[in-house]
């Protein structure tokens, strides 16, 4: 048995089936995850999108609705003053009872271009509140207040504008806007541009507003101005000194740059905006103010836009875990279950295969497959176990009975001669015979002897059929033929009377093929006769090769009243008799080709000049290594006499 | 809107304060210190860095002057304050210079800092303007009447008619469409406009140095009567200030930080990118080659002369020897 049997798996079903199950499952789940959480990441953002925008538009509309009331009374003032300049007394008067009715405007005023207003050079009262009351104050500039942005922008424009924020320092770091309209004059050439008439708003509670708004922790709003200036921030010192693209300049980021373009063109918008600004990642959402045409935009951190989206994804991947921790033990403890029984019926297999078929083989309890395995693998130990017992009685008696044949086998070789030089005082004669057994105990024989001085007896034969009745019959063939030959000398009556006695109970009906030769040594004169054998070959002394005419008669053993012929020939010294059995001729190669008497013939030709033993020799080198590796069917016999003369002495 | 009492008051303050500090303080070290005040012609910003410098690192005190920043502004023209005696010092451009002289003011050069015109007149290639003719019959902001020379000579040169339209203090008309084209400083309203959000592809820029007169913009200017009665503080005042714009262009972070202290100070709604660009553009104005710094040679200020006198400003420009006092 091969030890590999042995060797335990190291990492069983349980360990691959429970690694193959969760690596697959881990991968879905974790695909599956990552779906979900860009999904949600997208959704989440969109939503957030929208509610900051609902949000913005909310501040936008909050933050214009007291702007655009304060819009009305400068539009009626400018209307009327464009219909008839009052006298100053009455304009300051208006000018005052607009503050005093409108809380939210910080300041007003009238200014005129040089020369309109009752011929005066410059005229622009100016009236603002100081702490509780509405005062008159200079503007300061008396000289040069065309030029200022608040008078300059409605006169080129001709229409009503909102100033960009400008620090107003006579009221002490207070941002204001200013709203400007324009006094058109109708004069005989047409509307003519008289002055303005200004309400300015203190933005400080604008900024307050917007200060207020926030999206979660450290999310804020800005307000930028049209170009850009930040009016409100939660960093004072950004307020009115930096611009969007300022800080954009300031941080090279063209990313800013093109967001604040996006912004004062009015858009309305979510962005990604450049890490730099919070110092992580974090959304913009902006939107514009037409009134004014400043923007608005709130500032959403990145982490706390999606910490719920975080937590639930640590909630669920430490779920996943705990689940795939379950998961591992449940598929651990199903695949034990399952791999249990398959690991004793391997253990068990190990057992038997090592030649223990009675150890039993655990049955598994369930109608599953390893149990019906378990069953199959015990009927099949039952039904081994008897076949292996079964083949033990069978070999035992095969063994004996080949024993038997065996030892039958040697009793029927222990019968021919095997001496060789068998007379070596004789020199009139050689003679060689060889007997090249098949598997099975079969029927060749041969023998030879002396019938007196100068007459040597020689003969092949061949047992039909096999085993030990053959070789039985064999053995009382031989014995027949030399207790006939004692009193005979003439070959044909010896097979007579041989083949006489063996008709006599033949039951079995084996017979014998017989070539049987007398040959006196000192004439070489040879009688034979033939009991259905095949004709031996004759080797004139110059190497001729011919077949040696044989008188007809039946085999031995068959017909009780066959009739032998002697026939006789007399051999040239030199000459050479071979006698052999069909086991020759008859010789299969795998191919179950015959040897045939042709190769025969020539084989006899090349070793006729040989002595008798090297020819017996090479004829049976012949036919075994024309046999190659077929099994040999039947006995092969080769007998040759070499007749050498009479002894000269 | 009040602005003009604020500053008034502010400028009296900050004399008063400086008197009594001159008067407690730096009587006790140096009795030879005199005292003395510039004032730029606008608010504090980049465009005076070398001044402030010079004060922040006691070049002037090294010359034995205790001097004092006023501050500018539109309110506070340099040559009203120098006419009332309220400052000895004050900054001009050239042609300005020359016209308060022919008007009366006997302004002297002490220095002169920037050699070239940085003047613009920029427009926005979106309303179609590439070129100088695409500005026929459109409205242009204008400064006053010193500061439009080098425009109307543009204008003849390509035999425009356009409309003047005077310019504030700001960008704002132009940004919102109001006129065609406005000017602007190379060093100030050229970076306000990009800060307002326009890209430089955007804008065409007609360089009007390049295309009519390079006139000579900001020095240093005392009155004759001031240098008369103490040159030596003069070429003191001239000497300092020299050695605050090496300073200021050798060491342009510290410059800045000086001057945002004044801008600080001063409440005013710049940041410290746009002096940035400004220092920077008045460093590449005024360190050319060919013009050591605070230099006016004879041949800019008499080609600066005859541009004023031929467009009939300032008549009878002062000879050359007259108007500038060579630095020691």
């Amino acid at each position: 048995m091969s030890p590999s049997l042995d060797v335990r798996p190291t990492r069983g079903l349980a360990f691959k089936l429970a690694v193959c199950i969760l690596t697959s499952a881990t991968i879905i789940f974790t695909a599956a995850f990552a779906y979900y959480y860009r999904s949600s990441k997208d959704m989440l953002l969109a939503a957030v999108r929208d509610n900051a925008q609902n949000l913005l538009r909310r501040a936008v509309s909050r933050l214009e609705a007291p702007l655009s009331a304060i819009e009305r009374v400068p539009q009626f003032m400018a209307l009327k003053l464009g219909q008839e300049l009052p006298a100053p007394a009455d304009l300051d008067r208006d000018l005052t009872d607009f503050l005093t009715a409108n809380p939210d405007v910080f300041g007003a005023a009238a200014a005129f271009e040089p020369g309109v207003f009752h011929g005066l050079p410059r005229y622009s009262p100016y009236f603002c509140r100081k702490g509780e009351a509405v005062a008159q104050v200079g503007l300061g500039y008396e000289e040069y207040y065309e030029l200022q942005n608040w008078y300059l922008v409605p006169k080129v424009l001709q229409k009503a504008v909102w100033s960009e924020p400008y620090f107003d320092e006579s009221g002490g770091d207070i941002v204001m806007t200013t709203y400007s309209v324009p006094v058109m004059g109708q004069t005989p050439a047409g509307p003519a541009f008289l002055g303005v008439v200004t309400a300015d708003v203190a933005l400080d509670w604008l900024r307050k507003q917007v200060g207020r708004i926030s999206l979660y922790n450290s999310g804020y709003a800005f307000l930028l101005s049209r170009s850009g200036v930040l009016l409100s921030h939660p960093d004072n010192r950004l307020v009115m000194r930096e611009s969007i693209f300022s800080r954009a300049e300031q941080f090279g980021s063209a990313e800013l740059r093109a967001l604040g373009r996006r912004m004062i063109a009015g858009e309305e918008g979510f962005a990604r905006l450049p890490d730099f600004i919070l110092g992580k990642p974090a959304w913009v959402a902006f939107a514009p103010m037409r009134l004014t045409g400043w923007s608005m935009g709130v500032i959403v951190p990145e982490d706390e836009l999606f910490a719920p989206l975080r937590k639930l994804g640590r909630e669920v991947a430490i779920l996943g875990g705990a689940g795939f921790t379950a998961l591992l033990l449940v598929i651990a403890a199903i695949a034990a279950h399952i791999t249990r029984p398959l690991s004793r019926l391997a253990a068990t297999a190990a057992e038997i295969a090592h030649g223990n078929l009675d150890a039993p083989v655990p049955l598994a309890a369930g109608r599953d497959e390893v149990g019906a395995l378990s069953r199959s693998f015990e009927q099949m130990r039952l039904a081994l176990r008897d076949y292996i017992a079964d083949l033990t009685a069978t070999t035992k008696a095969k063994e004996r009975l080949e024993s038997e044949l065996k030892i039958a086998r040697n009793i029927q070789m222990s019968f021919l001669p095997k001496r060789f030089p068998p007379f070596p005082e004789i020199t009139s004669f050689a003679l060689h015979a060889d007997l090249l057994p098949a598997r099975e105990v079969g029927g060749d024989l041969y023998d030879f002897f002396l019938l007196g001085p100068g007459r040597l007896l020689f003969l092949v034969g061949d047992v039909s059929g096999k085993g030990v009745p053959a070789a039985l019959f064999m053995a009382v063939t031989k014995t027949l033929i030399k207790g006939n030959a004692e009193q005979e000398s003439d070959p044909a009556e010896i097979l007579a009377k041989v083949n006489r006695e063996l008709c006599v109970d033949n039951e079995s009906m084996l017979f014998v093929t017989m070539f049987l030769a007398i040959l006196d040594c000192d004439t070489g004169e040879m009688t034979f006769s033939n009991a259905g054998h095949n004709p031996p070959a004759r080797l004139a002394p110059d190497g001729t090769v011919s077949w040696l005419a044989l008188p007809r008669g039946l085999f031995l053993g068959v017909m009780e009243d066959a009739v032998y012929r002697t026939a006789t020939v007399t051999l040239a010294p030199g000459e050479k008799i071979v006698a052999f059995t069909d086991g020759v001729t008859e010789a299969q190669n795998p191919a179950q080709e015959l040897f045939g008497t042709d190769r025969l013939l020539t084989v006899l030709s090349k070793a006729a000049s040989m002595p008798p033993e090297v020819l017996d020799a090479a004829v049976m080198q012949a036919a075994t290594e024309y046999a190659e590796d077929a099994e040999q069917a039947d006995d092969i016999t080769v007998l040759t006499l070499l007749y050498r003369g009479s002894d000269p002495a | 809107m009040p602005k003009g009492d604020w500053r008034r008051l502010f400028a009296v303050a900050l004399l008063s304060w400086c008197v009594l500090t001159a008067t407690a303080g730096r009587c006790l070290g140096s009795q030879a210190l005199k005292k003395a005040s510039l004032i730029p012609q606008w608010e504090p910003q980049a465009q005076f860095a070398g001044y402030y410098v010079a004060l922040a690192k006691g070049f002037y005190a090294a010359e034995g002057v205790d001097m004092t920043i006023l501050r500018g502004g539109p309110g506070e023209p340099p040559s009203r304050l120098m006419a009332e005696g309220k400052a000895q010092f004050g900054t001009f451009f050239l042609a300005t210079a020359l016209l308060k002289r022919a008007e009366g003011l006997p302004l002297v050069n002490l220095a002169q800092f920037v050699p070239h015109s940085t003047q613009l007149l920029i427009a926005k290639k979106a309303d179609g303007i590439e070129k100088p003719a695409d500005l026929a019959g459109g409205k242009v902001s204008l400064w006053g009447p010193e500061f439009q020379l080098a425009a109307r000579t543009f204008f003849k040169r390509y035999g425009l008619t356009v409309e003047p339209v005077p310019q504030g203090f700001t960008v704002d008309l132009f940004l919102r469409g109001g006129v065609a084209a406005c000017s602007a400083m190379r060093y100030n309203e050229y970076h306000a406009i990009l800060n307002a959000g326009l890209d430089p592809e955007e804008l065409t820029v007609f360089d009007l140095g390049a295309h009519g007169l390079d006139l000579p913009e900001d020095g240093l200017y005392t009155l004759a009567s001031v240098l008369a009665a103490d040159p030596d503080l003069c070429r003191g005042v001239a000497r300092a200030s020299v050695r605050g714009w090496e300073y200021a262009f050798a060491h342009p972070e510290e410059a800045l930080d000086i001057v945002m202290s004044h801008v600080s100070a001063a409440h005013l709604p710049t940041n410290r990118m746009h002096q940035k660009w400004m220092l920077e553009s008045l460093r590449q104005a005024m360190t050319g080659p060919g013009d050591p710094l605070g230099t006016l040679t004879r041949l800019r200020y008499q080609a600066a002369a005859k541009a004023l006198g031929a467009a009939g400003l300032a008549a009878n420009a002062p000879s050359y020897e007259e108007f500038h006092v060579p630095l020691p």
